[in-house]
């Protein structure tokens, strides 16, 4: 067991590795630097800056050394807590970041919750009335949930808000909370806004799940011991639920892990049709802004957070399934 | 699995055991044959399969099938809506659309159209139009469908409205569907060459090479791949040709998508190293080459198809998510992403809800390609149950 947290423990830091890599590629690729953009913003206010200013300003930042030396600086530098100043919006890029980052993680984790309250009991369902009307409606609209895109479902839901109701299902707050103190009122508003998106981001994994749950049940259904278990008088909803259900739950929690970054990446899209307050318009502006302090950063701390989440559910899942505390 | 393997189990359209020459039948088939019988039988997959190629069809055919210019823009035509054609006038086959004449309206500023059902403008198939060159090479004029062209600007067939620009939305679809569809077999292309690379290495030398191309897999698949690819997008120069953008995008999809494939491949050459025929060549004398491209490549190339049916779909809403969000490929290319892009905001949707067409396709096609490779994936395998 130590092993496998060892293990996991290893990729979670390869992982963190590898996104930091590409996040300094993101600050680092478009043409010019820091200081190409700050001067042409000074410029632009008529301010003049010699070319010996902007050598002095970049040897400060270190901009003339070699990018390995650049990202050891910035990787030291992220590691103090320090990343960088947006320009955008002239504040240290923690501060533009603080709350947004926050509700990513909120929504993420309210829909995580949601695919697993519709996942589960449609999936026992559709196994247990294999073939019935339900279980024939379910499966199809488990595909079609498969194939549309979170962000078309977050626009066709938004367009018939509009159209029928004339209601916006935008934002996660409503307009008198939106700059208000954090609050029980606020959280409550909070609440109210988050489940449709919440929804809305969780249909392609719930459906598949469905499809992952239908086939394991079904599998297990037909074993022996539950044939044994009926035979002996169990309740059917007993003779389903205590053994067959816990066994194909199993690869479930294990998809956890495939599930989340699944689940933070829609976000990103999901939260820029609706303009919920989360990273992902701020990522989507600072990146056309080419912002890239902000970019990058929003791209790392997104990724260190999936990596964490990831962990967590590999670690739940050892102490769930005793096959893996054995198989080391 | 090569020629000798016995056939248990094997489900073809007739009865082995009853019809003695049917069961001949079976027994000389090739390995494709038997595949393509039992893919047949599934109905849903065969379906699925004729949507594809006529995607296909229609991105190779896609300036025949166009009726407008795609890039002619008119502001007096914005935003009309969809015209739609009367095949019949009166009992005799006519095919026509009404004149629709266009106004501003004088308390919004918004162009009002009004449907003036006295003017019957007459469709023609196989009309001539705007010239394009048919598949890149015969340069022609004539198009499916069209109304006499360059005599008279009121007249206007626009199947599916116009967008903000008043270019036609049907002509664009259709030259965004050839945009589409093929970026994502570009992309599946490389995300294939580098699955069955990694894939292969991994699955041929176990020990430290497969224990690294595995966690390098588990770490890519970890990441979560939207910002990335935004990342990377945005990061490309302003100034790089349509073409360039194209494959660089493509690039970023694929780069990030190989690792089912690995995924998939490693599994098959692990199942495969141990198999009676595999051992009998390596005894044989049979080269590493020989035996990986001779013997293993053609027992697991069905797999690998439905494996790369089975990634297009995720290419194709990679693109159009990133077309979509402004920073995959940007206009004057088309591609369903950038059609959908007008379809951001909900006022213009409400008011003009044909923008949101571009939509189906997507979904079509990723039904499609759904069904299809779950289809194939079933047949890949026609010695096994």
């Amino acid at each position: 067991m130590l092993a496998y947290i060892l293990r996991r423990l290893f990729i979670a830091i390869g992982t963190v590795w590898v996104i930091s890599v590409v996040s300094f590629a993101i600050i680092q690729l478009p043409p010019g630097d820091y200081v190409t953009s700050y001067i042409a913003q000074l410029m632009a206010t008529g301010t003049l800056v010699t070319q010996e200013e902007a050598e002095n300003l970049r040897a400060q930042y270190g901009l003339n050394q070699s990018v390995y030396v650049q990202y050891a600086k910035w990787m030291w530098l992220v590691l103090q807590g320090n990343f960088g100043v947006s320009m955008e919006w002239k504040r240290p890029v923690t501060e533009v970041i603080g709350d947004r980052l926050v509700l990513t993680a909120l929504l993420a984790f309210t829909a995580v919750i949601f695919t697993w309250i519709l996942a589960i009991p449609i999936g026992i369902y559709s196994a247990v009335r294999q073939y019935s009307l339900g279980d024939y409606v379910v499966t199809c609209l488990g595909f079609i949930g498969l194939a549309v895109p979170n962000f078309l479902l977050a626009l066709v839901i938004m367009y018939l808000a509009f159209a029928y109701f004339g209601a916006s299902v935008g934002g996660l707050f409503s307009t008198e909370y939106i700059d208000a103190p954090w609050s029980w009122a606020r959280v409550q508003d909070l609440l109210k806004h988050l489940w449709i998106p919440a929804i809305i981001l969780s249909t392609a994994g719930t459906a598949q799940l469905i499809r992952i749950l239908r086939a394991n049940l079904l599998d297990e259904l037909r074993k022996p011991y539950v044939v044994t278990a009926r035979a002996k008088g169990l309740s059917e909803l007993r003779a389903i639920l205590k053994y067959p259900v816990r066994v194909a739950l199993n690869p479930f929690i294990s998809t956890i892990g495939y599930t989340l970054p699944f689940l933070v990446s829609g976000s990103i899209i999901v939260s820029i049709v609706l303009s919920l307050p989360t990273v992902g318009p701020l990522l989507l502006k600072a990146l056309l802004a080419q912002d890239m302090f902000l970019a990058g950063t929003i791209v790392l701390l997104l990724g260190v957070m999936t990596v964490i989440g990831t962990l967590i559910s590999d670690i739940l899942l050892v102490w769930i399934d005793p096959r893996i505390r054995l198989e080391e | 699995m090569a020629e000798g393997a016995v056939l248990h189990g094997v489900e073809t359209p007739e009865q082995p055991e009853t019809t003695t020459a049917a069961g001949e039948r079976i027994y000389v088939a090739s390995q494709w044959q038997l595949m393509w019988w039992r893919f047949r039988k599934h109905h849903l997959a065969m379906a699925a399969g004729i949507i594809v190629v006529a995607f296909y069809f229609v991105a190779l055919f896609a300036d025949f099938l166009a009726t407008t210019d795609p890039e002619l823009s008119d502001a007096k035509r914005s935003l009309m809506p969809p015209q739609a054609i009367h095949w019949f006038d009166g009992w005799s086959f006519a095919p026509h659309v009404y004149g629709v004449k266009g106004a501003r309206d004088p308390k919004t500023f918004k162009r009002v159209y009004q449907v003036d059902p006295t003017q019957k403008i007459p469709v023609h198939f196989f009309a001539r139009g705007f010239p394009y060159k048919l598949l890149g090479v015969i340069p022609m004029d004539w198009h499916i469908l069209g109304v006499g062209a360059g005599h008279d600007v009121s007249q206007t067939l626009f199947i599916l409205g116009t967008d903000v620009q008043g270019r036609d939305l049907w002509s664009r679809l259709l030259y965004a569907t050839r945009i589409s569809v093929s970026i994502g077999l570009v992309g599946v292309a490389l995300s294939l060459f580098l699955g069955v690379l990694l894939g292969g290495l991994s699955g041929l030398y176990s020990g430290w090479v497969d224990t690294l191309i595995q966690r390098i897999i588990e770490i890519f698949r970890s990441i979560p791949t939207i910002p990335l690819w935004m990342g990377l997008a945005a990061a490309l120069p302003r100034d790089w040709s349509i073409l360039q953008v194209y494959f660089a995008i493509t690039l970023i999809i694929s780069l990030l998508g190989w690792t089912e494939l690995a995924r998939v491949v490693r599994g098959r050459f692990l199942a495969l190293r141990e198999e009676d025929f595999v051992v009998a060549a390596r005894l044989a004398g049979c080269g590493q080459m020989r035996i990986i491209f001779v013997h293993m490549v053609p027992s697991f190339m069905s797999h690998i198809i439905a494996a790369t049916t089975l990634a297009l779909p995720a290419m194709i809403i990679s693109e159009t998510s990133l077309s979509f969000l402004g920073l995959g490929l940007r206009p004057p290319a088309v591609s369903w992403g950038v059609l959908l892009q007008q379809a951001q905001n909900v006022q213009t949707v409400a008011l003009s809800p044909w923008l949101m067409i571009p939509a189906i396709p997507v979904i079509i096609a990723v039904l499609a390609f759904n069904f299809l490779g779950d289809g194939l994936r079933d047949a890949a395998d026609p010695y096994g149950h």
